[in-house]
Protein backbone atom coordinates (compact mmCIF):
# COMPACT_ATOMS: atom_id res chain seq x y z
CA UNK A 1 0.00 0.00 0.00
CA UNK A 2 2.38 2.72 -1.11
CA UNK A 3 -0.40 4.57 -2.90
CA UNK A 4 -0.59 6.95 0.06
CA UNK A 5 3.11 7.84 -0.28
CA UNK A 6 2.67 8.33 -4.01
CA UNK A 7 -0.24 10.71 -3.47
CA UNK A 8 1.81 12.80 -1.05
CA UNK A 9 4.49 13.23 -3.72
CA UNK A 10 1.78 14.08 -6.22
CA UNK A 11 0.23 16.71 -3.95
CA UNK A 12 3.62 18.38 -3.41
CA UNK A 13 4.06 18.49 -7.15
CA UNK A 14 0.63 20.10 -7.60
CA UNK A 15 1.41 22.72 -4.93
CA UNK A 16 4.67 23.57 -6.61
CA UNK A 17 3.16 23.92 -10.06
CA UNK A 18 0.29 25.99 -8.73
CA UNK A 19 2.73 28.31 -6.98
CA UNK A 20 4.90 28.66 -10.08
CA UNK A 21 1.78 29.69 -11.96
CA UNK A 22 0.40 31.98 -9.24
CA UNK A 23 -2.71 29.86 -8.96
CA UNK A 24 -4.63 29.48 -5.72
CA UNK A 25 -6.61 26.42 -6.55
CA UNK A 26 -6.15 23.26 -8.56
CA UNK A 27 -9.41 22.07 -10.08
CA UNK A 28 -8.33 19.01 -12.04
CA UNK A 29 -5.36 16.65 -11.86
CA UNK A 30 -4.63 14.26 -14.71
CA UNK A 31 -2.24 11.38 -14.22
CA UNK A 32 -1.10 8.48 -16.34
CA UNK A 33 -0.63 5.18 -14.52
CA UNK A 34 1.20 2.36 -16.25
CA UNK A 35 -0.27 -1.12 -16.09
CA UNK A 36 3.04 -2.34 -14.66
CA UNK A 37 3.85 0.68 -12.51
CA UNK A 38 3.12 -1.27 -9.35
CA UNK A 39 0.30 1.06 -8.39
CA UNK A 40 -3.34 0.14 -8.09
CA UNK A 41 -5.40 2.96 -9.73
CA UNK A 42 -8.42 2.28 -7.52
CA UNK A 43 -6.32 2.67 -4.35
CA UNK A 44 -4.67 5.75 -5.78
CA UNK A 45 -8.09 7.33 -6.29
CA UNK A 46 -9.04 6.61 -2.67
CA UNK A 47 -5.72 7.96 -1.43
CA UNK A 48 -6.09 11.14 -3.49
CA UNK A 49 -9.63 11.77 -2.27
CA UNK A 50 -8.48 11.25 1.32
CA UNK A 51 -5.42 13.48 1.23
CA UNK A 52 -6.54 16.29 -1.06
CA UNK A 53 -8.67 17.91 1.64
CA UNK A 54 -7.19 21.13 2.98
CA UNK A 55 -4.52 21.17 0.26
CA UNK A 56 -4.47 23.22 -2.90
CA UNK A 57 -6.20 20.26 -4.55
CA UNK A 58 -9.22 20.34 -2.23
CA UNK A 59 -12.23 19.63 -4.41
CA UNK A 60 -10.12 18.83 -7.46
CA UNK A 61 -11.24 16.24 -9.94
CA UNK A 62 -8.79 13.34 -10.29
CA UNK A 63 -8.50 11.79 -13.71
CA UNK A 64 -6.53 8.57 -14.19
CA UNK A 65 -5.44 7.41 -17.62
CA UNK A 66 -4.63 3.72 -17.64
CA UNK A 67 -1.58 3.13 -19.75
CA UNK A 68 -1.15 -0.23 -21.46
CA UNK A 69 2.24 -1.80 -21.89
CA UNK A 70 3.63 -0.61 -25.19
CA UNK A 71 6.78 -2.29 -26.48
CA UNK A 72 8.92 -2.10 -29.58
CA UNK A 73 10.64 -5.16 -30.99
CA UNK A 74 14.40 -4.81 -31.37
CA UNK A 75 14.34 -7.37 -34.21
CA UNK A 76 11.37 -6.55 -36.48
CA UNK A 77 10.72 -3.05 -35.18
CA UNK A 78 6.97 -3.49 -34.69
CA UNK A 79 5.22 -1.68 -31.87
CA UNK A 80 2.76 -3.78 -29.90
CA UNK A 81 0.55 -3.54 -26.83
CA UNK A 82 1.42 -6.51 -24.62
CA UNK A 83 -1.67 -8.22 -23.28
CA UNK A 84 0.21 -10.77 -21.21
CA UNK A 85 3.32 -10.13 -19.15
CA UNK A 86 5.53 -12.04 -21.55
CA UNK A 87 8.25 -9.69 -22.70
CA UNK A 88 8.87 -10.98 -26.20
CA UNK A 89 7.61 -9.79 -29.56
CA UNK A 90 4.27 -11.49 -30.41
CA UNK A 91 5.23 -11.38 -34.10
CA UNK A 92 8.76 -12.76 -34.15
CA UNK A 93 9.60 -13.61 -30.52
CA UNK A 94 12.40 -10.99 -30.58
CA UNK A 95 13.54 -9.05 -27.56
CA UNK A 96 11.46 -5.95 -26.83
CA UNK A 97 12.06 -2.58 -25.26
CA UNK A 98 9.32 -0.97 -23.21
CA UNK A 99 8.04 2.36 -24.55
CA UNK A 100 5.30 2.99 -22.00
CA UNK A 101 3.32 1.38 -19.21
CA UNK A 102 5.86 1.03 -16.40
CA UNK A 103 5.75 4.50 -14.89
CA UNK A 104 3.45 7.02 -13.25
CA UNK A 105 3.21 10.52 -14.63
CA UNK A 106 1.52 13.74 -13.67
CA UNK A 107 0.27 14.90 -17.06
CA UNK A 108 -1.92 17.98 -16.77
CA UNK A 109 -3.20 20.41 -14.18
CA UNK A 110 -6.20 22.70 -14.37
CA UNK A 111 -5.94 25.62 -12.01
CA UNK A 112 -7.39 29.00 -11.27
CA UNK B 1 22.18 19.97 4.03
CA UNK B 2 24.19 16.88 3.49
CA UNK B 3 27.52 17.29 5.33
CA UNK B 4 29.30 14.50 3.62
CA UNK B 5 28.86 15.77 0.11
CA UNK B 6 27.70 19.35 0.54
CA UNK B 7 24.48 18.54 -1.20
CA UNK B 8 21.35 20.52 -0.48
CA UNK B 9 18.84 17.75 -0.79
CA UNK B 10 17.18 17.65 2.59
CA UNK B 11 14.99 14.67 3.37
CA UNK B 12 11.41 15.07 2.26
CA UNK B 13 11.39 18.78 1.62
CA UNK B 14 10.31 18.07 -1.92
CA UNK B 15 12.01 21.21 -3.08
CA UNK B 16 13.80 19.54 -5.90
CA UNK B 17 10.85 18.74 -8.04
CA UNK B 18 11.94 19.25 -11.59
CA UNK B 19 8.55 19.78 -13.11
CA UNK B 20 8.74 21.50 -16.41
CA UNK B 21 5.75 23.69 -16.70
CA UNK B 22 5.45 25.01 -20.19
CA UNK B 23 4.46 28.43 -18.89
CA UNK B 24 7.56 30.55 -19.05
CA UNK B 25 6.01 33.70 -17.63
CA UNK B 26 3.43 33.07 -14.95
CA UNK B 27 0.64 35.56 -14.98
CA UNK B 28 0.47 37.34 -11.61
CA UNK B 29 -3.23 38.19 -11.92
CA UNK B 30 -4.45 34.80 -12.84
CA UNK B 31 -8.23 34.82 -12.72
CA UNK B 32 -9.22 32.55 -15.51
CA UNK B 33 -8.88 28.85 -15.21
CA UNK B 34 -6.02 27.50 -17.19
CA UNK B 35 -4.57 24.15 -18.02
CA UNK B 36 -0.87 23.41 -18.00
CA UNK B 37 0.91 20.36 -19.35
CA UNK B 38 3.29 19.04 -16.76
CA UNK B 39 4.39 15.55 -17.80
CA UNK B 40 6.63 14.72 -14.86
CA UNK B 41 7.19 11.36 -13.22
CA UNK B 42 5.29 11.32 -9.95
CA UNK B 43 8.38 9.82 -8.29
CA UNK B 44 10.63 12.50 -9.79
CA UNK B 45 11.73 13.77 -6.37
CA UNK B 46 12.61 10.25 -5.27
CA UNK B 47 14.48 9.57 -8.51
CA UNK B 48 16.54 12.75 -8.11
CA UNK B 49 17.49 11.70 -4.59
CA UNK B 50 18.28 8.18 -5.84
CA UNK B 51 20.70 9.57 -8.42
CA UNK B 52 22.36 11.52 -5.64
CA UNK B 53 22.67 8.39 -3.49
CA UNK B 54 24.38 6.62 -6.38
CA UNK B 55 26.92 9.43 -6.50
CA UNK B 56 27.62 8.81 -2.81
CA UNK B 57 28.26 5.13 -3.42
CA UNK B 58 30.41 5.87 -6.42
CA UNK B 59 32.48 8.41 -4.54
CA UNK B 60 33.24 5.76 -1.95
CA UNK B 61 33.87 3.12 -4.59
CA UNK B 62 31.17 0.86 -3.19
CA UNK B 63 28.80 -1.39 -5.08
CA UNK B 64 25.26 -0.84 -3.75
CA UNK B 65 22.75 -3.68 -3.74
CA UNK B 66 19.02 -3.51 -3.02
CA UNK B 67 17.76 -6.78 -1.48
CA UNK B 68 14.02 -7.29 -1.92
CA UNK B 69 11.64 -10.15 -1.12
CA UNK B 70 8.59 -11.18 0.87
CA UNK B 71 8.96 -11.09 4.65
CA UNK B 72 11.11 -13.97 5.82
CA UNK B 73 12.57 -15.12 2.49
CA UNK B 74 16.01 -15.15 4.06
CA UNK B 75 17.53 -11.73 3.32
CA UNK B 76 19.24 -11.29 6.69
CA UNK B 77 20.31 -14.94 6.84
CA UNK B 78 21.88 -14.55 3.39
CA UNK B 79 23.81 -11.50 4.59
CA UNK B 80 25.01 -13.42 7.65
CA UNK B 81 26.18 -16.27 5.42
CA UNK B 82 27.88 -13.76 3.10
CA UNK B 83 29.81 -12.26 6.02
CA UNK B 84 30.78 -15.74 7.25
CA UNK B 85 32.03 -16.69 3.81
CA UNK B 86 34.46 -13.75 3.75
CA UNK B 87 36.00 -12.08 0.74
CA UNK B 88 33.78 -9.00 0.80
CA UNK B 89 33.81 -6.03 3.16
CA UNK B 90 30.17 -5.18 3.49
CA UNK B 91 27.83 -2.85 5.34
CA UNK B 92 24.06 -3.01 5.58
CA UNK B 93 21.28 -0.45 5.73
CA UNK B 94 18.36 -2.35 7.23
CA UNK B 95 14.75 -1.42 6.61
CA UNK B 96 11.96 -2.77 8.79
CA UNK B 97 8.67 -1.45 10.06
CA UNK B 98 9.78 -2.02 13.65
CA UNK B 99 12.76 -3.28 15.73
CA UNK B 100 16.55 -3.14 15.36
CA UNK B 101 16.85 -6.91 15.29
CA UNK B 102 18.16 -7.28 11.76
CA UNK B 103 20.84 -4.59 12.19
CA UNK B 104 21.84 -6.24 15.48
CA UNK B 105 22.22 -9.60 13.71
CA UNK B 106 24.58 -8.00 11.16
CA UNK B 107 26.58 -6.19 13.84
CA UNK B 108 26.89 -9.42 15.81
CA UNK B 109 28.69 -10.84 12.78
CA UNK B 110 31.15 -7.96 12.91
CA UNK B 111 29.91 -5.86 9.99
CA UNK B 112 28.62 -2.28 10.09
CA UNK B 113 24.87 -1.78 9.92
CA UNK B 114 22.30 0.94 10.40
CA UNK B 115 18.64 0.24 11.09
CA UNK B 116 15.90 2.36 9.55
CA UNK B 117 12.50 1.79 11.11
CA UNK B 118 9.84 2.97 8.71
CA UNK B 119 6.86 2.79 11.11
CA UNK B 120 3.99 2.54 8.65
CA UNK B 121 5.83 2.73 5.34
CA UNK B 122 5.99 -0.61 3.61
CA UNK B 123 9.05 0.26 1.52
CA UNK B 124 12.28 2.23 1.69
CA UNK B 125 12.58 5.33 -0.45
CA UNK B 126 15.69 7.16 -1.61
CA UNK B 127 15.42 9.76 1.16
CA UNK B 128 15.41 7.16 3.92
CA UNK B 129 18.43 5.44 2.42
CA UNK B 130 20.24 8.77 2.12
CA UNK B 131 19.58 9.35 5.79
CA UNK B 132 20.94 5.90 6.55
CA UNK B 133 24.08 6.62 4.54
CA UNK B 134 24.95 9.45 6.87
CA UNK B 135 24.65 7.21 9.89
CA UNK B 136 27.05 4.58 8.68
CA UNK B 137 30.72 4.78 7.69
CA UNK B 138 30.92 3.43 4.16
CA UNK B 139 34.53 4.27 3.41
CA UNK B 140 36.50 1.16 2.58
CA UNK B 141 33.45 -1.03 2.05
CA UNK B 142 33.22 -3.17 -1.09
CA UNK B 143 29.47 -3.58 -1.02
CA UNK B 144 26.68 -1.67 0.73
CA UNK B 145 23.48 -3.67 0.99
CA UNK B 146 20.10 -2.11 1.44
CA UNK B 147 17.84 -4.75 2.98
CA UNK B 148 14.42 -3.48 1.99
CA UNK B 149 11.21 -3.96 3.96
CA UNK B 150 9.85 -7.47 3.39
CA UNK B 151 7.17 -6.86 0.75
CA UNK B 152 6.84 -8.06 -2.84
CA UNK B 153 4.87 -5.03 -4.01
CA UNK B 154 5.81 -1.53 -2.90
CA UNK B 155 9.64 -1.59 -2.85
CA UNK B 156 9.63 -2.36 -6.58
CA UNK B 157 8.37 1.14 -7.39
CA UNK B 158 11.20 2.96 -5.63
CA UNK B 159 14.70 3.50 -6.93
CA UNK B 160 16.77 3.85 -3.76
CA UNK B 161 19.99 4.67 -5.59
CA UNK B 162 21.56 1.22 -5.63
CA UNK B 163 23.28 -0.38 -8.64
CA UNK B 164 21.69 -3.80 -8.52
CA UNK B 165 18.28 -5.14 -7.60
CA UNK B 166 18.46 -8.59 -6.06
CA UNK B 167 15.15 -10.35 -5.49
CA UNK B 168 14.89 -13.43 -3.25
CA UNK B 169 12.27 -16.11 -3.74
CA UNK B 170 12.31 -18.78 -1.05
CA UNK B 171 11.19 -22.33 -1.76
CA UNK B 172 8.29 -22.36 0.76
CA UNK B 173 6.69 -19.36 -0.98
CA UNK B 174 5.96 -21.35 -4.13
CA UNK B 175 7.07 -21.14 -7.75
CA UNK B 176 4.00 -19.12 -8.78
CA UNK B 177 5.20 -15.88 -7.20
CA UNK B 178 6.98 -14.39 -10.24
CA UNK B 179 3.78 -14.52 -12.29
CA UNK B 180 1.76 -13.06 -9.40
CA UNK B 181 4.14 -10.20 -8.62
CA UNK B 182 5.35 -9.18 -12.09
CA UNK B 183 6.57 -5.69 -11.21
CA UNK B 184 8.96 -6.97 -8.55
CA UNK B 185 10.36 -9.86 -10.57
CA UNK B 186 10.73 -7.62 -13.61
CA UNK B 187 12.83 -5.23 -11.56
CA UNK B 188 15.35 -7.94 -10.62
CA UNK B 189 18.86 -8.00 -12.01
CA UNK B 190 19.46 -11.22 -10.10
CA UNK B 191 16.97 -13.76 -8.78
CA UNK B 192 18.10 -15.76 -5.76
CA UNK B 193 16.12 -18.92 -5.13
CA UNK B 194 16.66 -19.33 -1.40
CA UNK B 195 16.14 -22.11 1.17
CA UNK B 196 16.99 -24.71 -1.49
CA UNK B 197 17.64 -27.18 1.34
CA UNK B 198 13.84 -27.35 1.61
CA UNK B 199 13.25 -28.46 -2.00
CA UNK B 200 12.61 -32.10 -0.98
CA UNK B 201 9.70 -30.97 1.20
CA UNK B 202 7.87 -28.57 -1.14
CA UNK B 203 6.35 -28.79 -4.62
CA UNK B 204 8.63 -26.07 -5.88
CA UNK B 205 9.68 -26.44 -9.49
CA UNK B 206 12.96 -24.53 -9.89
CA UNK B 207 12.83 -24.70 -13.70
CA UNK B 208 9.32 -23.29 -13.72
CA UNK B 209 10.22 -20.45 -11.37
CA UNK B 210 13.13 -19.50 -13.61
CA UNK B 211 11.05 -19.81 -16.78
CA UNK B 212 8.27 -17.62 -15.39
CA UNK B 213 10.74 -14.99 -14.23
CA UNK B 214 12.48 -14.92 -17.61
CA UNK B 215 9.15 -14.41 -19.38
CA UNK B 216 8.93 -11.15 -17.48
CA UNK B 217 12.57 -10.41 -17.43
CA UNK B 218 14.56 -12.27 -20.10
CA UNK B 219 17.99 -11.08 -18.94
CA UNK B 220 17.74 -11.96 -15.24
CA UNK B 221 20.58 -13.98 -13.68
CA UNK B 222 19.69 -16.77 -11.27
CA UNK B 223 21.54 -18.30 -8.32
CA UNK B 224 20.20 -21.15 -6.19
CA UNK B 225 21.11 -20.76 -2.55
CA UNK B 226 20.89 -22.56 0.76
CA UNK B 227 22.20 -20.17 3.40
CA UNK B 228 22.18 -22.87 6.07
CA UNK B 229 24.70 -25.20 4.41
CA UNK B 230 26.31 -22.46 2.32
CA UNK B 231 25.37 -24.00 -1.03
CA UNK B 232 25.49 -21.30 -3.72
CA UNK B 233 27.16 -18.73 -1.44
CA UNK B 234 30.46 -19.14 -3.33
CA UNK B 235 28.76 -18.27 -6.59
CA UNK B 236 26.96 -15.34 -4.98
CA UNK B 237 30.15 -13.92 -3.50
CA UNK B 238 32.00 -14.34 -6.82
CA UNK B 239 29.16 -12.54 -8.55
CA UNK B 240 29.36 -9.61 -6.12
CA UNK B 241 33.15 -9.45 -6.42
CA UNK B 242 32.88 -9.37 -10.20
CA UNK B 243 30.27 -6.58 -10.10
CA UNK B 244 32.33 -4.63 -7.58
CA UNK B 245 35.43 -4.97 -9.77
CA UNK B 246 33.52 -3.48 -12.69
CA UNK B 247 32.51 -0.36 -10.78
N1 LIG C 1 15.89 -23.98 5.93
C1 LIG C 1 16.32 -22.73 5.68
N2 LIG C 1 15.85 -21.73 6.42
C2 LIG C 1 16.29 -20.48 6.17
C3 LIG C 1 17.25 -20.22 5.14
N3 LIG C 1 17.49 -18.89 5.10
C4 LIG C 1 16.72 -18.34 6.08
N4 LIG C 1 16.01 -19.30 6.73
C5 LIG C 1 15.09 -19.10 7.86
O1 LIG C 1 14.00 -18.29 7.44
C6 LIG C 1 13.58 -17.43 8.50
C7 LIG C 1 13.59 -15.99 8.03
O2 LIG C 1 14.89 -15.61 7.69
P1 LIG C 1 15.41 -14.10 7.66
O3 LIG C 1 16.79 -14.13 7.13
O4 LIG C 1 15.17 -13.44 8.94
O5 LIG C 1 14.43 -13.50 6.56
P2 LIG C 1 14.30 -11.98 6.08
O6 LIG C 1 14.01 -12.02 4.63
O7 LIG C 1 15.49 -11.22 6.50
O8 LIG C 1 13.02 -11.49 6.89
P3 LIG C 1 12.45 -9.99 7.06
O9 LIG C 1 13.63 -9.08 7.20
O10 LIG C 1 11.62 -10.05 8.28
O11 LIG C 1 11.65 -9.73 5.83
C8 LIG C 1 14.55 -17.68 9.65
O12 LIG C 1 13.94 -18.55 10.56
C9 LIG C 1 15.74 -18.31 8.98
O13 LIG C 1 16.46 -19.17 9.83
C10 LIG C 1 17.72 -21.33 4.37
O14 LIG C 1 18.55 -21.20 3.45
N5 LIG C 1 17.22 -22.56 4.69
MG1 LIG D 1 15.60 -9.40 7.56
ZN1 LIG E 1 3.00 -0.60 0.29
ZN1 LIG F 1 9.40 -8.67 -33.65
Amino acid sequence: MHEFSIVQDLLYMCEKNAKDNSATKVTKVEVKIGKLSGVEPHLLQIAFDTFKEKTICDGAEFCIHHQDLVVRCTMCGKETILEKNTFACPHCDGAVEVLDGEDMYLMKLEME
Amino acid sequence: MCKDCGCTIAPHTHEHSHSHSHEEHPNPQLNDPKTIEVITKILDVNDTQAAHNREHFEKHGALAVNLMSSPGSGKTTLLEATIDHGGIKLGVIEGDLETNQDADRIKAKGAVAHQITTGQACHLDAHMVHDGLHHMPIDGLDVVFVENVGNLVCPASYDVGTHLNVVLLSVPEGDDKPAKYPVMFRAADVLLITKCDLLPYFDFDVEKAIKETRKLNPKVDVIEIDSKSGQGIDKWVSYLQMKKALR
